[in-house]
């Protein structure tokens, strides 16, 4: 187990996305942020708490998506879905959708799909925390990386959350 | 976490925690339902065949609605008009249908045990939308998520069922669901509708007093009298019942609290129901329907993770 990002170092990169698109997106005012269930909501609310920090919180529009029913792996492994909340409309909207991992773009092109089901954005743009390089089956890139790594198939990336883990750390098992 | 089972034979067969996963994901296709494009890709590559060899409505255009907004394909049989009326047997039919690269069977038929029989002989998953007086599971399913939305639990909840108990496959898939789930069951209505020994063999209260039980009761679930099942005659009137176990405005409004009134339909508004209690604020008889479409979402999408796909 090797450690990638220890919780204050996770901290100040939680810190630096959130800043990253503010200034792309200034006062968020075309813009809304839509993390993706169930671990992706851990980095969303993080981010989305350092941005209030900077701009008030009414500006802020914030939704929660689930795509479990859009998966393209339906018939290997039943998988409990969790709840989606995108209480305002996305029609020609900025969306940044926000995620822990990005590995094989399986997840975000899913999010993709569920994400037209609710209108047809102007833009849509990434934001994950872990960018694990080189793994990719679709071709999907982020607009925000925090770290960018170099891993191997047989290996795996975790994020551990305070709310859920106990912990704040990113590590790679072997 | 996964089904115990490959189909949807009847609640009996099912354990608390199957129950409870069919009720979670019914919540989340609740909220699909509420979108701009109320449909998921989910079941694009599955095929399913709707075998009604009895009449329905409710529970036909829902499974059918469920269906699309899984994005399956669909085929629609019906037994009058089919082959059936020439002789062919239930077995025959659905192969023949099934040779046809069918993945998934909705059936309903008069005879209680049909379902099972088929899952015995053919391959793909079958889903009951109610077999003869058995059980009727996507209905306990639904309205199991009604009485959780309304009253917040299961467990611990006071259901009283009323009314023709002796025929209803609804009653039935109801029982074992509550039972399982730890709510507290009552079955009232007159004793020639009421089966000796219910109490012992599954475990509910027995009444013959409907307004003790309405005072009892948190959820009054009431039954179609069904008529078409009796062959002989168990009570003197429709008159007469509705007399004695009919919900009547004054009898809501006597009691000491405010009860929730459930009925699966169709209605005999005058029979077991007055027509000012089934469109009063206190029924949430629409609002079944309208969980009964997540629902059955839910139960095909999860079979449907069991199923193996056809040419595949």
């Amino acid at each position: 187990m090797k450690s990638i990002l220890t919780g204050p170092q996770l901290a100040i990169t939680i810190k630096r996305l959130a800043h990253q698109i503010l200034e792309n997106n200034i006062d968020l005012e075309n813009t809304v942020l839509i993390g993706l269930q169930p671990r992706g909501i851990y980095l969303s609310d993080q981010v989305v708490t350092e941005i209030k920090k900077e701009l008030s919180a009414d500006k802020v529009k914030y939704g929660k998506l689930d795509i479990t029913f859009y998966r393209d792996d339906v018939r290997n492994e039943i998988r409990i879905a969790n709840h989606t909340d995108i209480p305002f409309s996305i029609e020609g909207k900025k969306v940044v959708l926000i995620d822990d991992v990005l590995y094989t773009g399986r997840t975000i092109r899913a999010a993709l799909d569920a994400l037209l089901d609710f209108g047809r954005p102007e833009k849509v743009e990434l934001c994950v925390l872990i960018d694990r390089r080189f793994s990719r089956q679709f071709p999907i890139q982020p607009d925000y990386t925090g770290k960018s790594i170099d891993s191997i198939i047989s290996q795996k990336v975790r994020v551990f959350w305070k709310e859920k883990d106990g912990k704040e750390e990113v590590v790679i098992l072997d | 976490m996964s089904l115990s089972t490959q189909h949807l034979l009847g609640i009996r067969d099912l354990t608390k925690e199957d129950i409870s996963l069919f009720l979670q994901t019914a919540e989340q296709f609740k909220e699909v339902l509420q979108r701009p494009v109320k449909k998921v890709p989910s079941l694009r590559d599955v095929t399913i065949v709707n075998l009604f060899f009895e009449n329905s409505t409710r529970t036909r255009i829902s499974f059918e609605l469920a269906e699309k907004r899984l994005s399956a394909d669909t085929i629609n049989f019906a037994a009058s008009g089919s082959s059936v009326s020439k002789g062919e047997t239930l077995l025959d039919t659905v192969n023949n249908i099934l040779s046809m690269k069918v993945d998934m069977v909705v059936m309903r038929h008069s005879a209680s045990g049909a379902p099972h029989f088929l899952a015995k002989h053919i391959p793909a998953a079958i889903v009951n939308a109610g077999d003869g007086i058995n059980e009727h599971p996507t209905q306990a399913l639904l309205d199991a998520l009604s009485i959780k939305e309304k009253t917040g639990k299961l467990e611990g909840a006071r259901i009283a069922i009323i009314g023709d108990i002796m025929h209803s496959r609804v009653a039935q898939s109801n029982i074992y669901l509550l039972k399982k789930m730890g709510a507290e069951v009552t079955v009232c209505g007159p004793p020639t509708l009421i089966p000796k020994y219910i109490h012992e063999a599954l475990g509910v209260n027995v009444s013959y007093n409907l307004k003790e039980t309405l005072e009892w009761c948190d959820v009054a679930n009431v039954l179609r009298i069904q008529l078409e099942r009796q062959n002989q005659v168990l009570f003197s009137s429709l008159r007469e019942y509705n007399l004695s176990y009919g919900i009547s405005r004054k009898l809501l409004d006597d009691l000491h609290k405010e009860i929730v009134i459930m009925h699966p339909g169709p209605i005999n508004r005058g029979v077991e129901l007055d027509s000012d209690v089934a469109d009063s604020k206190q029924s949430i008889i629409l609002q079944q329907v309208e969980n009964g479409v997540a629902v059955r979402m839910a139960v095909l999408y999860l079979l449907a993770g069991k199923t193996p796909v056809s040419n595949n």
